[in-house]
């Protein structure tokens, strides 16, 4: 330390990281995700999940969810720096813990197998609300909604039954109750 | 019907509307719509640089010395890459400016066409906002739009990239009415009760200090005048940080000097043994910090910024004020004058223990040096320069390194907007454009660029820009023949391998100001120094002085690198007489 040959200071001492999950409502206009994405990226922050669509057509409103990790003081950075962006309209940000907020992701699973594994496969996706998109002799696609750690689980457990291809979005939140975001 | 114009005619009406005077710029292939109307609209008047970068710099320095934004036009491919520097210099220092880009025609865009490149794309992360224009009808709004977001809340470049064929297509225009309202990203968001914690702050401190930056000087000269009669009515000590200088008088007893890296031991110390600080326009910057765990430890901070994103980045502060300096300071003396009337002489006895250990670190003499009647010393040819211009409202700009921090320590500023220097991204060849668009601006001031040699080479080619619009900048180098912070930081540092940092063919700097047809001067001793400065002081035409100074002088005082602010590194003389200990030896 005392020996450093750096111009700069060294990095302090590590932080506990939380989860959080930031959502950012945006004019939907070209390079409007770059500017949201490049922003992460240029300043070192993390994005586990990122799901994004227009959600007012007639506003050209965009919602994007962004799954994050940080320290308290980069979760306010990520927040402070969102809001000053020209085409955001205003950032919410929820911890993963908390419980007045709904997460979900979607995945698709398509599995290749005989009938009898199928019908296992569909039998152990039955608590994520399977719907089954697609059904052949030995194949068939399965949508389930869930939170992430499941859906990890689920990929990796499914295997024995025939799992081929597993197709995932990212996380999109919503509060509970009647309240909205303001 | 109304009347149509052309994508290009509206750009001027567009600038025209914006009072925009002056634009600094390089002509090429998918901009020619745009030089084609030039010569169409009389109220602006088009600089022609000979690189893209110094229209950059000068349409910073430009900015820097007005308040106003700078505008530069350059075409798109190699005209748009030339201009990143100076737009990331512009981002870092908070410098409002307007780029306007060419770019290849609509069908062409994605095509890999001839000098096509991703301009909104590659300096999407170094400005405030970009647009691309696709249609015609929304040029006009664009570029009002870009002005707002370039001079409101903290200000910094943007740009408008302009295809070819939106140039030459025709829309209506509406005339533009200017109304000053913030683009709602930066109001001011502090409250009454915000102003009575700092007062009560102030009232209770009994070892204060003022941390002033460059968001003083940015919200405009009244906000200098506010902070000068807070300070006056507190009676407490103030430091400004690099971009800071100006906004407080440097010959005031009050004024500790600078602070950070190349600091004075009185600001530093100061600043690490407070207990109330208060960061008006600052940032705590890296080189203003040192090593954040002991950035003075025993205070309580204040900071007023208009960017909450500020806020907490590097320091957790106490109390963060949010807006406007200007405004805040306005709200904070109101009340303090209300409520705290006679407060500098009440309050005098509180912060006396204080002021007398501010004096002990003064008495120290940070920034004194080691003479000689042999060699000119840097620090002399800076403090001979100011003697002999202080009486001028002189306007000073500089390149990156030694020079500029002696620049920094020995030249004493007193008012706002006459210090240009590049501070947060550090660009050497800043200097001699900058002063090309100071000069621009204040046509009949003195305008010096103080510089390095290895500096000013980089942008050298701008002395032909000054030579054309007969702009009589002085560029006034320090010429060691080293990069000089670079083998400083290898002196100390790295063993003494002065690795690449020689320039062994310098050119002759005077012959090469007769070959750009402007004066060339050179001082060798300290004995003639004076008569050359003041030689160049006379002419009134641009002047390259080539002043050559001491190969080995080193900037002190300095905080190494990961060392807090008590643990300065002072000058040869501090050196000699406490003889470096094992302890000492590490640190550099």
């Amino acid at each position: 330390m005392a020996n450093s040959k750096s111009a700069y200071s060294s990095a302090g001492k590590k932080q506990k990281l939380d989860t959080h999950i930031i959502v950012v409502w945006v004019d939907n206009e070209a390079g409007v995700l770059a500017r949201v994405v490049g922003l992460f990226s240029g300043r070192g922050y993390n994005i586990e999940s990122l799901a994004v669509a227009e959600v007012d057509q007639k506003k050209n409103i965009s919602r994007i969810t962004i799954v994050t990790t940080g320290t308290p003081q980069v979760i306010d950075q990520i927040k402070l720096q969102l809001k000053k962006l020209v085409p955001v309209h205003k950032v919410a940000d929820f911890k993963r813990e908390d419980k007045n907020v709904i997460f979900k992701e979607m995945a698709l699973f398509k599995f290749v197998a005989n009938n009898g594994k199928l019908n296992k496969a569909i039998e152990a996706c039955k608590n994520f609300n399977p719907v089954i998109l697609d059904k052949t002799n030995k194949s068939n696609v399965i949508q389930i909604t869930a939170l992430r750690r499941e859906i990890d689980n689920m990929s990796k457990n499914l295997k024995k039954f025939g799992l081929v291809s597993v197709s995932r979005t990212g996380a999109v939140a919503m509060t509970r109750g009647s309240e909205i975001f303001k | 019907m109304p009347k149509l114009y052309s994508g290009a005619e509206i750009v001027f009406k567009c600038l025209e509307d914006q009072n925009v005077s002056h634009i600094f710029g390089y002509p090429g292939g998918a901009v020619l719509p745009i030089y084609d109307e030039l010569k169409n609209f009389n109220s602006v008047k088009h600089i022609l640089v000979r690189h893209e970068q110094g229209a950059g710099h000068a349409a910073e320095g430009y900015a820097r010395s007005t308040g106003k934004p700078g505008v530069l036009l350059v075409t798109s491919g190699p005209g748009a890459t030339n201009a990143v520097t100076a737009l990331t210099d512009a981002y870092m220092d908070s410098v409002p400016l307007v780029c306007i880009t060419g770019q290849v025609p609509t069908h062409l865009i994605g095509t890999d066409a001839f000098q096509e490149c991703d301009t909104t794309g590659i300096t999407r992360p170094c400005t405030k906002h970009n647009w691309l224009v696709k249609d015609v009808n929304d040029l006009a709004e664009v570029i009002h739009k870009a002005f707002e977001v370039a001079t409101t809340g903290r200000p910094g470049p943007v740009l408008v990239d302009i295809p070819k064929d939106i140039q030459f297509q025709k829309a209506k225009y509406k005339n533009f009415k200017n109304k000053q309202k913030l683009n709602g990203k930066s109001h001011n968001n502090y409250s009454q009760k915000n102003i009575d914690e700092l007062i009560n702050l102030i009232s209770k401190a009994k070892k204060p200090i003022f941390y002033t930056g460059g968001g003083v000087i940015n919200s405009g000269t009244k906000a200098s005048e506010l902070l000068r009669e807070l300070v006056y009515a507190t009676g407490f000590p103030i430091t400004s940080t690099l971009q800071g200088l100006g906004c407080f008088p440097a010959d005031d007893n009050q004024f500790l000097g600078m602070l950070g890296m190349h600091g004075t031991y009185e600001a530093n110390n100061a600043m690490y043994s407070c207990d109330l600080m208060i960061n008006v326009g600052a940032r705590f910057d890296d080189r203003i910090t040192g090593k954040i765990d002991e950035f003075s430890p025993k205070s309580k901070k204040v900071h007023i910024d208009i960017d909450p994103s500020s806020i907490n980045k590097n320091v957790k502060v106490d109390l963060a004020i949010v807006g406007d300096i200007k405004s805040v300071l306005t709200s904070t003396l109101k009340t303090f004058k209300k409520t705290k009337k006679n407060f500098s002489k009440s309050n005098k006895f509180q912060i006396s223990n204080w002021w007398e250990q501010i004096q002990k670190w003064r008495s120290k003499k940070s920034l004194e040096y080691i003479g000689s009647e042999q060699t000119i010393k840097p620090q002399y040819a800076i403090e001979r320069l100011y003697e002999l211009t202080k009486d001028k409202d002189t306007y000073i700009t500089t390149e990156v390194g030694q020079h500029q921090m002696w620049a920094a320590q020995h030249y004493k500023f007193n008012k706002p907007n006459r210090w240009m220097t590049s501070g947060g991204l550090g660009t050497m060849g800043y200097g001699l454009p900058a002063a090309v668009g100071v000069q621009i601006a204040h046509p009949k001031k003195l305008v010096i660029d103080i510089a390095g040699e290895a500096s000013v080479l980089m942008t050298m080619q701008e002395m032909s820009t000054a030579v054309q619009y007969n702009l009589p900048i002085k560029i006034f180098i320090l010429n060691n023949e080293y990069m000089g912070m670079v083998r400083q930081w290898q002196e100390l540092l790295h063993d003494k391998n002065y690795s690449e940092s020689y320039t062994a063919a310098l050119p002759d700097f005077v012959k090469m100001a007769e070959a750009y047809g402007c004066v060339g001067i050179r001082a060798k001793t300290p004995e003639e120094l004076d008569d050359k400065i003041i030689e160049m002081l006379n002419s009134d035409r641009p002047v390259i002085f080539d002043c050559l100074v001491d190969k080995q002088e080193n900037c002190f005082p300095m905080i190494p690198s990961g060392k807090p602010h008590n643990q300065m590194l002072l000058g040869p003389k501090d050196q000699k007489e406490k003889k470096i200990t094992g302890k000492g030896r590490t640190l550099v």
